[in-house]
């Protein structure tokens, strides 16, 4: 982390401290969407860290990104910050303007197929996108579609909504467009892999991912650290001494994975990086919350404990974007088709 | 909270022109190696590779040149590692000495014991063993009973070490022994010394492992005189050194590839169009593989910048370990083949192997529990 990186991590770390609160998140939870929370956000520059100046970023770079989207996921943060991310830069990408305010990204499933058509000078937008993150919310959905070519579109927000939520309440909506005029559309050209939501998606999971485990370990330390039964502190148990260095090992190679595919999208293709990512991040997310509740005791399966605003949205992003077997998957075919013998010089290659 | 931190860090781009030579040179020195001899890997014990290795610059290489080594980063060192252990070299006659016993003899042996071993271990041309353990005193290592006391001149020693690696191969042990015996402070009273096994009153007794190979011995030693300059370090800091020692051992690459020869293997078996089931599972390996060697980096990274993550390298053993065990069982899983030891095809060779091995992986250099005690310790919490 250079100089600039930790002056941006200590900024999240104290804005999303002193915003993100408890009762904020309760709100969020039952559908009160956090204006204020966004604006802050927003006004301290870090809804677009990666984004070129020139598209009215903050010029950074991903690894910057990893900063703010990790602290996101640490702080459970109820906004669709990880998806502005994606959606700007694919606009930055084709040259499209990015528009201010929340945006998202569609389609997430690569069932879903959307149609981009031509009338005249406008494009129109015809298609159903499901468990668009955040849909409700966003004032603009950036888009890949098929308009003859793969295409990246932003359309305005407010179209036919159906609303719906994750695991965490997050808001999981599905969205119709039928011939609907879109903002502007460009050919997605060489500059973007064909499954680039789901790619970037996959990839902001991850580093969300790894910053919730981040906090299920400060978390869980300090209560191990605090209950006590049989007259001292639980923490002092070996039985739960070894399960905190268990998620120690999760929350580890998780950041490190996360990370590491932040830094190879910031030097070019990066698939293969996302997806280890995003399979090694779900399977700590899957194990690190099963553990930081098991040393929470029943406190921590209650509504009233915090420790759920971050172990559901886990339980919920490991899902998103492609489940670790999908992208499991992909990496075995790309391997498999290279050769056996290959194995170790691919993985050295950077 | 007391915390860990894991920097990525980049291999700078010379490393890639000394990665094509280790590479040129491991190629042809073990080009046609079936892989379940490969998977012995830091098990087999070749003199004469060892000191082709040390010929090529290979054996202390961030050791001060005044001693024989390099003065190369501990990046560079890294890379040859790697390459070693990803080929699977047989680098146990010179792994101990540029591990453990070199870096021990460069920060507390004395100037004579340094220009006497040094030139020599990053020659390839001497083999070390570790006598650490007891029959009494496994975990509890501050526990050791083996007496050294003084006499004139030096030391007679008397007791028993067990599970010593290579003993009957080696041409000096470390051993750690009890020099004073200072009642209720067991950490108290030990110190280091170099032994020669040749020495009269020293017998080595062979023990077999489990699959019937003959790697580990038991020691006894019967009035054997030590000299004084052969003692490492002050007398009574043994532990603070051999802490400092094992520290070394937990951060390199061959914490988490001992078993990397079984899953190339299973590739090849799944074949370059694996179905759906193959693909998940080789997949899911191989992630987990990228993320340890890039823990394993950002460890190098800070060693090279003089910070000692004793914390972050328990850390990679623990997530390493537990993923060498775990390829053998995937493999057993997915394929269904029988683990078999001198015939069938490689991969149910090789798995026969690493099924057999695989126990040893959290046990060696210290138990998994120990470790995650060292981890817990990191935390704050003991
Ligand atoms: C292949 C191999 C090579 C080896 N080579 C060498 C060598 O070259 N030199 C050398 O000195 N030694 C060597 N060893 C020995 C190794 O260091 C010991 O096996 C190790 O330190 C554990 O000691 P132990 O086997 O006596 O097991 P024990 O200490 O008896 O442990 C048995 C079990 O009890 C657990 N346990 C013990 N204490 C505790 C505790 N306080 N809390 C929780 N669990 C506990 C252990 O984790 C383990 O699971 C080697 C071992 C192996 C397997």
């Amino acid at each position: 982390m250079n100089d600039l990186q930790a002056i941006l991590a200590g900024t999240v770390t104290r804005l999303f401290a002193a915003h993100v609160t408890k009762e904020l998140l309760e709100s969020a939870e039952k559908g009160q969407w956090p204006a204020a929370l966004w604006q802050v956000v927003q006004e301290s520059g870090l809804t677009l860290p990666q984004i070129p100046e020139a598209h009215g970023g903050s010029g950074g770079t991903w690894q910057d990104a990893y900063i703010v989207v990790s602290a996101a996921g640490r702080f459970a943060v109820p906004l669709p910050l990880a998806e502005t991310v994606v959606g700007a830069w694919l606009l930055s990408q084709v040259n499209l303007d990015v528009p201010t305010g929340p945006l998202t990204v569609a389609p997430v499933h690569r069932a879903d197929r959307l149609k981009l058509t031509r009338d005249g000078k406008q494009w129109r937008l015809t298609g159903t996108a499901t468990g668009v993150p955040w849909g409700r919310a966003s004032t603009h959905v950036v888009v890949a579609g098929d308009g003859g070519e793969p295409m990246i579109a932003l359309v305005a927000g407010g179209g036919r909504v159906k609303a719906d939520e994750n695991l965490a309440l997050e808001p999981r909506d599905t969205l119709v467009w039928n011939g609907t005029p879109v903002v502007a559309a460009a050919p997605a050209g060489h500059r973007l892999p064909a499954d680039a939501v789901q790619l970037y998606g996959a990839l902001v999971r991850s580093a969300q991912m790894a910053g919730g485990l981040e906090y299920l370990l400060s978390q869980t330390v300090r209560y191990v650290g605090e209950r006590k039964q049989f007259g001292r502190p639980i923490g002092s148990f070996q039985a739960i001494q070894h399960q905190l260095a268990l998620l120690a090992g999760h929350t580890a190679a998780a950041g490190i994975a996360a990370a590491n595919a932040f830094r190879a999208v910031d030097k070019g293709a990066a698939d293969f990086e996302i997806a280890v990512a995003k399979v090694r991040t779900g399977e700590a997310a899957g194990l690190g919350a099963g553990i930081a509740h098991q040393c929470h005791g029943a406190i921590g399966f209650t509504y009233e404990h915090s420790l759920h605003f971050v172990t559901r949205r886990l339980w919920a992003w490991r899902a998103e974007f492609g489940a670790e077997s999908q992208w499991a998957a992909e990496i075995g075919r790309r391997v498999a088709k290279r050769g056996a013998d290959t194995l170790w010089s691919s993985i050295t290659r950077q | 909270m007391a915390t860990f931190h894991f920097e990525l860090v980049d291999l700078p781009r010379e490393v890639e022109t000394l990665r094509a030579e280790v590479r040129g040179f491991l190629q042809e020195n073990l080009g046609g190696r079936a892989p379940d001899q490969r998977a012995r890997s830091w098990g087999g014990f070749d003199r004469e590779f060892s000191r082709k290795v040390g010929a090529r610059g290979w054996i202390g290489m961030t050791w001060p040149k005044r001693y024989g080594g390099h003065e190369r980063s501990a990046l560079e060192r890294y890379v040859v590692l790697e390459e070693m252990l990803a080929a699977g070299a047989p680098v146990s006659a010179h792994w101990v000495t540029d591990r453990q016993s070199g870096p021990l003899l460069l920060r507390f042996g004395t100037e004579a014991q340094r220009q006497r071993f040094l030139p020599r271990m990053a020659r390839g041309e001497l083999a070390f063993a570790i006598g650490m353990s007891e029959p009494d005193s496994g975990s509890d290592l501050a526990s050791i009973r083996t007496r050294a006391e003084k006499v004139p001149g030096g030391y007679r020693v008397n007791g028993t070490k067990v599970w010593t690696s290579n003993a009957h191969l080696s041409d000096y042990m470390i051993a750690l022994f009890r020099t004073q015996v200072v009642p209720d402070k067991k950490h108290e009273g030990l110190s280091q010394f170099l032994v020669d096994p040749q020495s009269p009153g020293i017998s080595i007794r062979a023990i077999y492992d489990l699959s019937g190979a003959h790697h580990f011995n038991e020691v006894v030693f019967q009035d054997v005189f030590v000299p004084d300059d052969m003692r490492v370090g002050e007398e009574g800091d043994g532990w603070r050194q051999v802490t400092a020692e094992l520290a070394f051992e937990r951060s390199g690459p061959e914490r988490y590839l001992s078993s990397i020869q079984l899953l190339i293997e299973t590739i090849r078996e799944a074949g370059t169009e694996p179905d759906e089931r193959a693909a998940v599972a080789i997949g899911r390996l191989v992630a987990h593989l990228t993320t340890l060697r890039q823990m394993s980096i950002s460890v190098a990274g800070m060693l090279q910048a003089g910070q000692s993550p004793n914390l972050e390298a328990a850390v990679v053993k623990d997530v390493g370990t537990c993923f060498e065990q775990e390829i053998p069982e995937a493999v057993h899983l997915l394929m269904g083949v029988e683990p078999r030891l001198n015939s069938g095809s490689q991969l149910e060779r090789t798995l026969g192997y690493l099924i057999e091995h695989a126990p040893s992986f959290s046990l060696r250099g210290g138990t998994r529990e120990v470790l995650r005690g060292i981890i817990a310790r990191g935390l704050g919490l003991r």
